[in-house]
């Protein structure tokens, strides 16, 4: 049984892994499928949560999010089972395309493929915005659609080091989380 | 040794990279073509621009790549483990401290003042896919007039079936690869 889901852990890392076209951020909405829709391995707001701790932590987010998801599953070895997963299609590929990528990226229908897989990266990515998004401003409280706002225009305008933002965001929830508390107290 | 600086070398580059792939890149110019000599300039763009076509995160993408060109496939290993190295250590140990703790009101409380700020950088990010696929720049030129139609009408398409009937995202970003060919050939 356990050897079946340690198959199946490191089938599902490297499957989502070789499509994650467009960057890392692409692998949230795969995951997302795969691991809470599909395999029910994962609930709803944990995949929030490892997405939050992936996105935050040093080094690709697809690897961080696919560690997080391993130790979930499997403890420290699910962990190294799905890292092994990620990181084997670019290893393979990358490899192989090496010997011949000028070729490769002179090629007339890689180049075709690519524009229009770049489109549906981008549909799927404000797909997931979307959804995301959705979920602060179902929940009706300022806060949260004030720091979303606020750490948008940071991060693309006036280009704020993540991690500053990353810090700030955690020192205001937490700050929220015990005023509702003591809010809650007083009730 | 040329192992010990190429797993040196990503190491920092894993470790120093923080919120995606785009953040990583100047990381990796210096440490590739300045600190070491292992790209010139051109081979840099070059490998930016196969690991933008490639799955996989852009730092597995690159470290593999120089890897290879430096100290052939055993210097892909090592340098690909190097990048990943820094994200097992940290993320391991948040992932323990996450299932360990994640009951504590503290705990949510971080994690709930992150969530906005990183929906806004998955969006910031998804801005930058949308204009890279309609203009071709990472900018949004001041003549807005250039778009590219296909990928517009590539986009719309994915954006409509992903809202609509919430299909898998590896579907949408195969047909879009498929239809770029399609119609590119076409026109």
């Amino acid at each position: 049984m356990k050897h079946k889901t340690f198959i199946k852990l490191f089938l599902s890392a490297f499957q989502l892994s070789a499509c994650t076209f467009g960057g890392g951020f692409v692998i949230i909405p795969l995951m997302q499928k795969k691991f809470v829709d599909e395999l029910h391995w994962i609930e709803e707001q944990e995949m929030m949560d490892i997405t939050a701790i992936a996105q935050s932590s040093p080094g690709a987010v697809a690897v961080n999010a696919s560690i997080l998801v391993g130790y979930h599953v499997a403890g420290v070895i699910g962990a190294l089972i799905t890292v092994l997963g990620t990181v084997l299609p670019p290893l393979i590929i990358i490899s192989i395309v090496s010997f011949f990528y000028t070729a490769f990226r002179d090629n007339v229908i890689v180049n075709m493929a690519m524009a229009g897989m770049l489109a549906g990266v981008a549909a799927v990515i404000c797909n997931v915005v979307i959804t995301m998004g959705k979920g602060i401003f179902q929940k009706k409280r300022v806060l949260p659609v004030v720091v979303l706002f606020a750490s948008f225009v940071a991060v693309r305008f006036i280009k704020i080091n993540i991690i500053l933002i990353i810090l700030v965001c955690a020192v205001i929830g937490v700050a929220d989380t015990l005023y509702l508390d003591k809010k809650g107290r007083q009730a | 040794m040329i192992y010990l600086e190429l797993l040196w070398s990503f190491f920092q580059i894993g470790l120093f990279s923080i919120g995606g792939g785009y953040a990583a890149m100047p990381l990796i110019q210096s440490q590739v073509v300045d600190v070491h000599p292992w790209l010139t300039p051109t081979q840099f763009a070059d490998i930016m621009t196969i690991a933008e076509m490639t799955p996989g995160p852009i730092a597995i993408n690159s470290a593999t790549f120089v890897g290879i060109q430096v100290a052939g496939i055993p210097g892909a290993i090592i340098a690909t483990t190097g990048c990943i190295l820094p994200s097992c250590v940290i993320v391991m140990t948040l992932a323990y401290i996450y299932y360990c703790f994640r009951g504590l009101k503290m705990v949510q409380g971080v994690l709930a003042g992150l969530r906005p700020a990183v929906i806004a950088m998955i969006a910031s990010a998804g801005i930058t896919l949308v204009i890279m696929s309609f203009y071709g720049e990472r900018v949004l030129p001041v003549d807005l007039s250039g778009i590219n139609i296909i990928s517009l009408i590539i986009f719309a398409i994915g954006f409509f079936v992903l809202r609509k009937w919430n299909v898998n995202p590896i579907y949408v970003m195969m047909g879009a690869g498929v239809a770029g060919v399609l119609l590119y050939s076409i026109v």
